[in-house]
């Protein structure tokens, strides 16, 4: 018996586990369309998309476990899409997100995805967006949105996340590095995570310094340690209580145009003709880009 | 609508692969360089970590769609272990996930985990070539609707290039 992508999204909507898991591959392999799932989990009441993003192993995957563990014990339903870079040159990916995240294994109530960027640029494929309108419509009522290891200007994350929490570490070079624009003008919650480690407050301290000149109302920062807990308990609050920040709407919207828009030139039927013809240097990008338009 | 993912001239999606290691055992180099390799390959390999449990490497498949699963062991458990995991997917509507094993696997058992729905075994010295092999064989006798997944019913299992 033949089921329909369309058949899949309904039992999915239902509640059978195995039919979203179905309709999220369907959906990042272009089996269902944007149109299909619009005006899917749109409903207003719900709890923001929270996106965690930072550069690698500042700890996303472990402050994500304790989020998870928190929401799922109160009888949230959480779900989680962890982002990995995937090979420019193979195509390949080694998903690795979910190994320091146990509590996704065996909780009824925690959905976990690991999915790769594919030939999307950034910190997180836009097609995230439409995953997340599933598990919405499909009960999953607190999402978390991991991104690759990001750096300065990888604000991609802004286009599918409604809160953004930035994490950093300490011993990532000196108080410049904060004062430098981009990623972390647009966070809601700045979390210096490692705590337990040296140099953990100093970080921070060079955090606020740079907000203080800024323009822009500083954000919550707090110290964590994933590893001893610490200040896990004061980051859940402050997650709780965040709010739309109305200083990075216009950022948030133009990368989410900028995000569609990408999705638009990787979805052109042409689009792999072209890119042959440039490997092969019959035709200039310039021209290709004029040919795909 | 053509597939959203082509890196390469071929169009296809990659194959979503879950590499797991199952029951209590801490030798994860071999299901770490499979994983590697099979990235290297093209595909999309989640690595699930280490002392997972029949149960978990389920779920773990059936959150991230995968089509097929790879059960790593060297701690002796694999008798019970595989055909376990084997039994738990059927169990959960995943018996068209195609399993494969790997580790130390002594010969006079794997009679018992072919027949428990294990399609391929790999010991030490498989080169990272053969087991793409066997996926891609595979993946063509589950396009030809022969059921070659844990649950399927062909007794069809890798018997090398």
């Amino acid at each position: 018996m033949i089921i329909s992508p369309a058949e899949t999204l309904a039992a999915a909507l239902s509640g059978d586990r195995l039919s979203l898991s179905r309709s999220l591959t369907l959906y990042e392999n272009g089996e269902l369309s944007g149109e299909e799932i619009s005006g899917l989990g749109e409903s207003s009441s719900e709890f923001p998309v929270v996106g965690i993003t930072g550069a690698p192993g500042v700890g996303k995957s472990c402050i994500i476990d304790h989020i998870v563990q928190s929401w799922s014990s109160v009888g949230h339903r959480v779900a989680v899409i962890a982002v990995d870079p995937t090979s420019p040159i193979t195509g390949g990916a080694l998903l690795g997100d979910r190994l320091r995240m146990t509590t996704a294994d065996s909780a009824d109530n925690v959905y976990f995805r690991s999915i790769a960027t594919r030939r999307h640029g950034g910190s997180v494929p836009g097609i995230v967006r439409g995953m997340l309108s599933i598990l919405k419509a499909s009960g999953w009522n607190r999402c978390i949105v991991e991104t690759v290891g990001a750096g300065q200007g990888e604000i991609r994350i802004s286009a599918v996340a409604e809160l953004i929490v930035l994490l950093e570490a300490p011993g990532r070079g000196d108080g410049v590095q904060a004062e430098k624009a981009g990623l972390i003008e647009l966070a809601d919650l700045i979390v210096v995570n490692k705590s337990d480690m040296d140099g953990a407050e100093k970080t921070a301290d060079e955090i606020r310094q740079a907000f203080e000149v800024a323009t822009i109302p500083t954000p919550p920062i707090i110290l964590t340690s994933a590893t001893t807990s610490d200040g896990i308990l004061e980051m859940l609050a402050s997650i709780e209580s965040l709010e739309f920040n109305p200083h990075t709407a216009r950022a948030r919207a133009r990368e989410g145009l900028r995000a569609m828009w990408e999705q638009k030139l990787l979805d052109h039927e042409e689009f792999d003709t072209l890119l042959d013809e440039v490997v092969a240097g019959n035709i200039s990008i310039e021209a290709a880009i004029v040919k795909i338009r | 609508m053509k597939s959203r993912f082509a890196l390469g001239s071929d169009m296809s999606t990659p194959l979503r692969i879950v590499i797991a290691k199952p029951g209590l055992d801490g030798h994860d180099r071999g299901a770490k360089v499979v994983a590697r390799a099979l990235r290297d390959a093209g595909h999309e390999v989640i690595y699930t970590g280490l002392r997972r449990t029949p149960e978990q490497i389920v779920r773990i498949v059936l959150d991230e769609d995968a089509g097929f699963l790879g059960l790593s062991s060297l701690s002796g458990a694999h008798a019970h272990l595989f055909p376990r995991t084997c039994e738990l997917l059927v169990e959960a509507g995943l018996g068209n996930v195609v399993v494969f094993g790997g580790g130390i696997i002594p010969e006079p058992d794997h009679a018992q985990l072919y027949s428990s729905g294990i399609r391929a075994i790999f010991g030490p010295g498989t080169t990272s070539s053969e087991i793409s092999g066997f996926l891609v064989q595979a993946s063509s006798l589950q396009g030809e609707s022969m059921a070659v997944g844990c649950g399927g019913d062909s007794d069809w299992h890798w018997m090398g290039e």
